[in-house]
């Protein structure tokens, strides 16, 4: 689903995020990134949004060369991929529903197959209560929680998240967790940043560990 | 799952008939910006009677001269003028002459006025009789009172004129209507001023709406970003601006209409005071329906091209960071 093959990202400075990254995630995986602020976990995760290019190397997503996507088909490029964000990036001034129907209206799905479609994304993260409720009125983890229902409602096939529990108490963490777990489980390839070591260790996924910049360490629970 | 061609569809969502997602985006877009502009009514407002202005003024302007310029035509072609016979002219030729005249195309009818009858006339009205009976002989001459047809054009009538004026037996021909010929001069330069003046408005209202929407978009910028991360295209999130810059000009446009109508309405009196006391019939022409069609169709153009100019220069460059 994802190969990163040789792919060196430099900042204009000098300063080097990813160097020389080799990786590669299979359709169906759930994978960590995991590694210290600086390692460059967001900086892979904004290549393979698209949010920025690399400087050198290959990302491949889906069998798709980002390279070749050209700067007026990003928009959708990222519309096949579903992204969770640690700062959540709901919009305030709309409903819940309405955040999460935000995919679905730019995607042009009709009005009552989206309604549907929200509902549904809704109850999976527990949230189809507070449909009607504006953000802010919600906790730190009923925000993430919509932020996910929103990534996952146009059923994307690749869902990457940037420390979707770094504002979380341990128990929401789990939560999200779980909630991320039962997407996998129905086929969806997950790549997630996150340093919640300890966590990451009781799910028993495969963990990416990067250090500036580079492949610091893999270790996979079924070898 | 490869980027599909077309930009809309993409695997697994479903998507309706192009077509109705057109027309349901923009009639939801349509809506939502009408509503962010109802949600700050006082704002809104200010914008609005600030375009309806900038375009009710040259409207204004236009409406008063084309008034002036329908009062003085009828004036200009239907005025007489008055041509005087050389005094060696008898009764007989000069009434000949009149009869002549009165055959052309461009003339309504000439009335004779014999010399005789002229002091006859004057002797009435001046009141100069006993005066004018010590005079040794008639020093009026024979005059001609010719009515131009009312097909005549300024410069027909200026040739008119001046082919009367050329006859042999003619000693002068008095026009008392060149002023209104000076006036309509003046009345073009207005309205060639009012062209430029509107030009420069217009700018104005461009650079207005597109300053307003400026603004709109810094504040919504956070939204924009967020939007595009998720895959709005640079038209997507356009859209709901250039609705904004169309219902600005819109509003603004029948603001205008309402401001000049409601103009003429103060007028009406005014005007039917002078009317009377020139015992005239003169009736204060409105803005037809494609002039007013003109004003509102403007304000929605510059209203679009504000936003246009303006998100086409702001979207590029937000970009989610």
């Amino acid at each position: 689903m994802i190969r990163i093959e040789n792919v060196t990202k430099r900042y204009p400075g000098g300063q080097e995020a990813l160097s020389g990254l080799d990786l590669s995630v299979d359709t169906g995986e759930m994978v960590f990134v995991t590694g210290h602020s600086g390692a460059g976990k967001s900086t892979l995760l904004r290549l393979i949004a698209l949010i920025e290019r690399p400087t050198a190397g290959q990302v491949i997503v889906d069998s798709q060369n980002t390279r070749r996507v050209k700067r007026r088909k990003i928009p959708a490029y990222r519309r096949q991929i579903g992204m969770v964000f640690q700062d959540h990036k709901l919009l305030y001034d709309r409903t819940v529903f309405d955040n999460v129907a935000l995919p679905l209206i730019i995607a042009g799905v009709n009005h009552r197959d989206a309604g549907r479609r929200v509902r549904a994304a809704l109850d999976q993260v527990s949230l189809l209560h507070k449909e009607k409720q504006r953000p802010e009125t919600l906790s730190a983890g009923e925000q993430q929680r919509v932020g996910i229902a929103r990534a996952i409602v146009t059923r994307p096939k690749l869902l990457i998240a940037d420390e979707p529990t770094g504002n979380l108490d341990p128990d929401l963490s789990l939560e999200v967790m779980r909630i991320f777990r039962r997407f996998n489980e129905v086929g969806v390839t997950l790549l997630i940043a996150s340093h919640d070591i300890s966590l990451i260790d009781r799910l028993g996924c495969r963990r990416i560990a990067l250090e500036d910049g580079r492949l610091q360490q893999e270790s996979d629970p079924w070898q | 799952m490869a980027v599909t061609r077309n930009a809309d569809a993409v695997a697994p969502v479903r998507s309706s008939g192009p077509l109705s997602i057109w027309v349901t985006r923009h009639v939801s877009t349509a809506l939502g910006s009408l509503g962010r502009l109802a949600r700050q009514p006082f704002a809104s407002f200010m914008i609005i009677l600030v375009i309806a202005v900038t375009l009710a003024l040259p409207a204004a302007i236009n409406v008063v001269v084309k008034n002036a310029r329908s009062v003085s035509g009828s004036w200009d072609n239907a005025f007489d003028f008055s041509v005087f016979l050389k005094q060696e002219i008898s009764v007989d030729d000069g009434a000949a002459l009149g009869r002549l005249i009165g055959q052309r195309a461009d003339v309504d009818k000439v009335d004779f006025i014999s010399a005789d009858d002229a002091l006859a006339e004057f002797k009435k009205q001046s009141g100069f009789g006993d005066a004018l009976s010590q005079l040794p002989g008639n020093p009026l001459p024979h005059t001609l009172v010719v009515r131009p047809g009312a097909g005549n054009t300024s410069e027909s009538l200026t040739l008119l004129q001046e082919e009367i004026g050329n006859l042999p037996e003619i000693d002068h021909v008095q026009v008392d209507t060149e002023w209104v010929q000076r006036f309509h001069a003046i009345l073009d330069i207005v309205r060639q001023a009012i062209g430029i003046g509107a030009g420069l408005l217009g700018v104005a209202i461009v650079v207005i709406i597109g300053n307003t929407i400026r603004l709109d978009i810094e504040n919504r910028r956070d939204e924009i970003e967020v939007t595009k991360l998720i895959g709005a295209s640079n038209a997507f999130v356009r859209r709901p601006f250039l609705w904004t810059g169309l219902w600005y000009g819109l509003l603004g446009g029948l603001m205008a209409l309402a401001l000049v109508h409601y103009g003429l309405y103060l007028l009406e009196g005014p005007v039917a005071r002078l009317s009377g006391l020139y015992q005239s019939n003169i009736v204060v022409a409105s803005l037809g329906l494609e002039e007013s069609a003109a004003i509102v169709g403007l304000g929605i153009f510059l209203g679009l091209l504000g936003s246009w100019l303006t998100t086409a220069r702001h979207m590029r460059r937000i970009e989610p960071r």
